[in-house]
């Protein structure tokens, strides 16, 4: 059931419960129920949007930094992920598999401002062996949404 | 210099007693209003909204690339036949023979026709609901058959009642014709209903021809495979496709599962008429039933919120529908307004600029409803159902 009205609210953020409601056939109290158990459980985090910044103005760009971490003593990688998260530039943290330990997104104005988070900051932190910076020179698609509109073929009106 | 035109005598042309028999559809007035209003939001359409998954339409283009240009056999790609045949034992529980009774056609519409010319003589009579989808019943006098119509209505769901059908029945009828998931309606039949259809087969020995190419498309119900009831793989010729679940509407693939005798007898026809499917809808079609089956369930899903909307917000408006739980169409009814079907229609468009097919373009017992698809936008179904709110306000008689 919350399974359903998650679903619906990470497509489109704006669906209110009334419409969450007639999509899934349960009582509107029900949906406002969950919705307000699934923020406080932290299970919705946010309601966010997905925005073209390509195309809205020129002073934003993105960043994957790969980290590679040495463990400290008695401090294992999640206080070291947590240092890094701290900073309001890294938008996402995650630890993965692999050749590098996190991969850490980061958005600036311009490369300079990221390069400056990076040898300045990211690379002080205690743990953090080496990083490697990789710039996302062009977004295709982005959640699920592609970013150049395609054609799309217009149907019949009326087909029997 | 300018060639003198030569003025052609007009020639009034032969048109055969079987194409003359069968009717052009009865709402052409509405077609062509429609074509000249702009900004209408339809909810005319018949084919799901979706494009074809990429995996599908990869394959289809690497085939092509490939050089994969030339005739399959006849009865379609050996491998399809033999997908298809584990598909529907996966999927359906019904065992075919892949070598000899199963037949790629050209979508589900060419299984239909095959079937009729098929097994129907000159003068057999065929059971249809009423209403159903426009071409059963052209489908049956083109084959030089006759069909007999049996009513339905929204007070037992628009299914088709073993009681009715065995009224009908005569020495002179070959076969029932049945489509559920149902386009019109989006009616289903529950097993027990068609258990009892099957009864009615077996007692006197009939062919049920089942047209089931919306079996994806099911909501909060079991579908069953006709031919998979005890003792009716004999009886059935079972259609299905891959339009609606797979959204290949324009690749026209489809097929029949029958005994074999009956197949041989469609194949024969289908070589001479058609030759063989174009090959790189096989290659879709084989690509639709190997790959990945999430994006059918992301579709049923949305397709299914859809329809809650849809169907809340007729009875929210005022006007009465019975719940759909298959295919993607509401079939509310407008007898509150006191309008024909085509009144409603071409009055809603004229009026709100929102298209909706009327209930008796598909038979004498849709009349006073109408069809209308959910396989569209939710914000088109939204403000096609605001517009509609404001017309029947204005026409509902108290």
């Amino acid at each position: 059931m919350l399974k359903d009205i998650l679903k619906i609210l990470e497509n489109d953020a704006r669906a209110t419960p009334r419409q969450i409601a007639a999509m899934t056939g349960m009582p509107q109290a029900e949906v406002v129920k969950l919705i307000k158990k699934a923020q406080d459980d932290r299970i919705i985090l946010k309601y966010k949007t997905s925005i073209n910044w390509d195309k809205a103005e020129n002073e934003h760009v993105l960043a994957w930094i790969g980290v590679k971490l040495e463990p400290q003593k008695d401090v294992g990688f999640d206080s070291i992920a947590e240092h890094i998260y701290r900073y309001p530039q890294a938008k996402s943290v995650y630890l993965v598999s692999g050749t590098v330990d996190l991969l850490v997104m980061v958005t600036g104005k311009n490369n300079h401002e990221i390069a400056d988070f990076v040898s300045q900051k990211l690379s002080h932190i205690d743990g953090v062996k080496e990083t490697v910076t990789q710039f996302i020179l062009k977004r295709y698609k982005e959640d699920g949404e592609v970013m150049e509109s395609e054609e799309v073929m217009k149907r019949q009106a009326v087909v029997l | 210099m300018t060639t003198p035109s030569r003025t052609q005598k007009h020639r009034k042309q032969h048109i055969s007693q079987r194409a003359n028999a069968i009717q052009p559809s009865g709402i052409r007035k509405f077609f062509d209003l429609l074509d000249s209003i702009d900004g209408v939001i339809t909810l005319g359409v018949g084919e799901p909204d979706y494009t074809t998954p990429w995996h599908i339409r990869e394959s289809a283009i690497e085939s092509i690339e490939k050089g994969q240009t030339m005739y399959t056999s006849n009865s379609g790609m050996p491998e399809l036949r033999k997908e298809l045949a584990r598909f529907l034992k996966n999927e359906y529980k019904v065992d075919y023979d892949p070598t000899c009774e199963l037949l790629i056609t050209v979508g589900c519409s060419e299984a239909l026709d095959l079937t009729m010319r098929a097994i129907i003589d000159p003068g057999d009579e065929v059971i249809i609901p009423n209403p159903c989808f426009v071409a059963y019943g052209s489908c049956v006098t083109l084959a030089g058959g006759k069909p007999v119509h049996i009513p339905t209505n929204e007070a037992n769901n628009f299914e088709i009642s073993p009681q009715d059908i065995e009224k009908h029945i005569t020495d002179k009828t070959r076969a029932i014709l049945i489509g559920y998931p149902s386009n019109p309606t989006g009616a289903v039949l529950s097993r027990e209903k068609l258990a009892n259809i099957a009864k009615l087969a077996l007692k006197y020995d009939l062919t049920v021809i089942s047209d089931e190419i919306y079996s994806k498309l099911v909501y909060g119900v079991e579908f069953t495979c006709f031919a998979s009831l005890p003792e009716m793989k004999e009886h059935t010729v079972f259609l299905g496709g891959f339009s609606k679940a797979y959204a290949m509407t324009g690749w026209r693939v489809g097929y029949a599962a029958a005994p074999k005798e009956i197949i041989a007898a469609m194949t024969k026809i289908h070589q001479y008429a058609m030759m063989c499917v174009p090959t790189m809808s096989q290659m879709a079609a084989l690509e639709a039933l190997k790959g990945e089956q999430d994006s059918v369930t992301e579709m049923v899903e949305d397709y299914n919120r859809r329809r809650q909307v849809i169907v809340k917000g007729f009875r929210d408006i005022g006007l009465s529908c019975f719940e759909p739980k298959g295919a993607f169409y509401a079939f509310p009814s407008i007898k509150c307004t006191g309008m024909t079907s085509e009144e409603f229609a071409e009055k809603l468009l004229s009026e709100e600029k929102v298209a909706v097919v009327p209930g008796s373009a598909f038979g004498k017992c849709g009349e006073g409803y109408i069809r209308c698809c959910y396989a569209t936008s939710l914000t088109d179904i939204q403000e096609a159902l605001k517009r509609m709110g404001r017309f029947v306000k204005k026409y509902k008689k108290a």
